[in-house]
């Protein structure tokens, strides 16, 4: 008797397991395929690309269509590849995630620890803005770009991303300090600290989880934004989404897919970066508010 | 000279008044208990005093320096918290000595502070460690580090033990009060448990619904209730507060109880004949602490402000040195204490001795005492 309730309760708990491993095998391989064809495709030579089946390993690996990509592909008149839109890219993701990010950390700062009338109001407000489509702002941010003199600039990229992605910095890091212990601040405020010595010494240290986190949401929108790019800059100062996007729309005679995918990679490699680097803490900061104590 | 004076201090959040006046002084090393329900105000008022909030109207001084307008750090105190609030990103030295830090005391001077607060508190094994490599009852005695570390006017503590075990509590209970013995601070002390409050404090401020009912010592508190709630508030198990009918006999003013059956008089103390003579015919409420009623056994022969009925025994609770036993009087549950070796059962009819030396009377409509 109790072998065949055992063997009752163990059947279906193994096929479960058998069902559940098959699916997640299943997805694996569909997200991981593009990612295979491109890489593989990166490493062709035209010509295998044109005799072999799109998933065939390459004949001879050759790296010529990277450093096409990077160096001399043409992106709408000129040619000299991704290399300097990558670099402006990097120019203004940094700065503007680091400030997003720190000038959220101050916002929960405030509205968690220091509430004063209307701090309620101010805070949804704020979380409005995190359901607002980029198209609506386009005009009135250009405007706003205009008359502060730094339209079709660096600086005006990181302007619009850091007013952009303030209502999602503020969001992650007031929901974080909601669960910090008030009386935290109360025992620094007696201790003798200000508001600036109790935010840098005692909160911030407190938020490495929540930062990373916020590090790479932001990393990614501001990386692959495509319309804040293509709208508010031009020639030079554009993103490497939209000179990505130039070089394969670029038709002059043959359509170069090793060319393509290497660039396409280029594009995405610094995200990829960011996940693999913060990827255990992004987790560990999603489930966070274990910091009591 | 630590001295505290709270002068009709109120507190109102929007439309609600948290504190309706509040007037408390407190003398240079003494330790003053606030006492009462949940929400009537206690944190509120020690934020008050700690500067983390402002109050609406009123005075507090601190050392005979009105300090209405002064911020937390320059009111010279210190504060332990219920949550013990360390900086968890910090060992428990620097936890101990941020404060000084911030005040830019010397180094050699904050070592120095540290070592002896550390010493005092038998935490020097735990000084490099981190908040949440300790277990409650040293992340207490770190949180009290960090307050004595500052040497301050004056101590504020909300509920500083009521996060530990039983055990623990009556271990750091001990030590808080070894401590204010030793330094002979001022302490106002926060706590929902009775016997913190009568065990710690030189006096005891009852509190409820924004304000202090009585502030008298541990034994006037105790004896000489001020109205009816601080009666049912202080002393556990509660007094017993039973409705009874105001009687003469004897030429003595006194109450009516009954057990069901056989109807009883109570005389009531020398002091309050002439205050209840005038209720007369009315009901009042008859107040009686447990251990008032109790059997002979324990407590000798009848006396005049003693006397012994018996009484049908409804429950008993056992609690090691005490037997605790429900009689119904007056239709109301009423608990005695009796010794472990009175062997009663409920069911039981068992003799009683009520010592009628501490009765006290309130009206039943204001709740105030009849004197
Ligand atoms: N910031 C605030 N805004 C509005 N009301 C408040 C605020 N802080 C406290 N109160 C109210 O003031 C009253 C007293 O609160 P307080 O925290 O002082 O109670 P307490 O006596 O310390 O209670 P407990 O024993 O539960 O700690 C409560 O009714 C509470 O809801
Ligand atoms: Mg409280």
């Amino acid at each position: 008797m109790a072998d065949t309730s055992q063997t009752q309760t163990a059947g279906p708990q193994w096929l479960g397991r058998a069902v559940l491993y098959a699916l997640l095998v299943v997805f694996a391989v569909y997200y991981l395929m593009p990612l295979f064809v491109m890489i593989t495709t990166s490493l062709k030579t035209l010509d295998d690309i044109r005799a072999g089946n799109l998933v065939a390993l390459p004949e001879e690996i050759s790296f010529a269509a990277w450093v096409k990509a990077w160096g001399t592909a043409c992106t709408g008149v000129e040619c000299n590849g991704l290399k300097g839109n990558f670099l402006n890219s990097v120019s203004f993701v940094v700065p503007a995630v680091i400030i997003s990010t720190l000038v959220g950390a101050f916002n929960g700062y405030v509205l968690t620890m220091w509430r004063f009338r209307g701090s309620d109001v101010l805070f949804t407000l704020l979380l409005l803005g995190c359901f607002i489509p980029f198209q609506v702002i386009l005009l009135p941010m250009a405007q706003t770009l205009g008359y502060l003199g730094i339209a079709n600039s660096i600086p005006g990229l990181i302007f619009v991303h850091v007013v952009y992605g303030l209502a999602f910095t503020t969001l992650f890091f007031r929901n974080f300090y909601v669960t910090v212990p008030s009386d935290l601040t109360k025992a620094a405020r007696i201790d003798g600290a200000g508001f600036f010595t109790i935010f840098w010494r005692i909160i911030l240290p407190l938020s490495p989880a929540i930062i990373v986190v916020s590090v790479i949401w932001q990393f990614t929108q501001i990386w692959n934004d495509f319309l804040f790019g293509v709208v508010f800059s031009s020639g030079e100062r554009q993103p490497i989404t939209v000179a990505l996007n130039n070089l394969v729309n670029t038709s002059t005679g043959i359509k170069e897919y090793n060319v393509d995918m290497s660039a396409a990679i280029i594009a995405g490699l610094p995200t990829l970066f960011v996940y693999v680097v913060a990827g255990k803490y992004f987790l560990r900061g999603l489930t966070a508010g274990a910091v009591k104590g | 000279m630590s001295t505290l004076s709270i002068i009709n201090v109120k507190k109102r959040y929007g439309p609600v008044e948290v504190l309706k006046g509040i007037d408390i002084d407190v003398k240079d090393g003494e330790f003053l208990i606030l006492v009462g329900p949940s929400g009537c105000g206690k944190s509120t008022l020690l934020n008050m005093i700690a500067g983390l909030d402002t109050i609406t109207s009123g005075e507090i001084a601190i050392g005979g320096r009105v300090v209405n307008d002064l911020s937390p750090k320059d009111r010279d105190i210190a504060m332990v918290f219920q949550s013990y609030a360390l900086y968890p990103n910090m060992t428990v030295r620097n936890n101990i000595s941020f404060g000084l830090k911030i005040r830019k005391i010397p180094k050699g001077k904050q070592e120095e502070t540290v070592n002896r607060v550390a010493k005092l508190l038998q935490i020097e094994a735990l000084l490099d460690r981190m908040p949440s490599q300790l277990s409650g009852g040293q992340r207490q005695r770190v949180a009290m580090g960090r307050a004595l570390a500052r040497d301050p006017a004056l101590f504020l503590f909300d509920e500083p033990l009521s996060n530990l075990d039983a055990k623990l509590r009556v271990e750091m209970r001990a030590e808080i009060k070894l401590l204010h013995d030793r330094l002979g601070a001022t302490i106002v002390y926060v706590t929902h448990d009775q016997i913190e409050a009568m065990t710690l404090g030189d006096r005891i401020a009852v509190m409820k619904g924004g304000e202090v009912h009585q502030l008298a010592t541990p034994q006037e508190v105790y004896d000489d209730p001020a109205d009816l709630f601080v009666a049912g508030f202080i002393g556990s198990p509660p007094m017993n507060l039973v409705r009874a009918p105001v009687a003469h006999k004897n030429g003595k003013v006194g109450v009516n109880l009954h057990d069901g059956g056989e109807t009883f008089f109570l005389a009531a103390p020398d002091a309050v004949q002439n205050g209840l003579s005038a209720w007369n015919g009315s009901e009042v409420v008859v107040g009686i602490r447990p251990e008032q009623i109790t059997d002979d056994l324990a407590r000798g022969h009848e006396r005049s402000d003693r006397i012994k009925r018996r009484a049908k025994v409804d429950v008993v609770h056992p609690t090691g040195p005490d037997t605790l036993v429900l009689i119904q009087l007056n239709d109301t549950p009423v608990t005695c204490r009796v010794h472990p070796e009175t062997r009663v059962q409920s069911g039981d009819n068992a003799d009683l001795m009520f010592d009628l030396s501490k009765l006290v009377f309130f009206d039943p409509d204001k709740e105030t005492r009849i004197r």
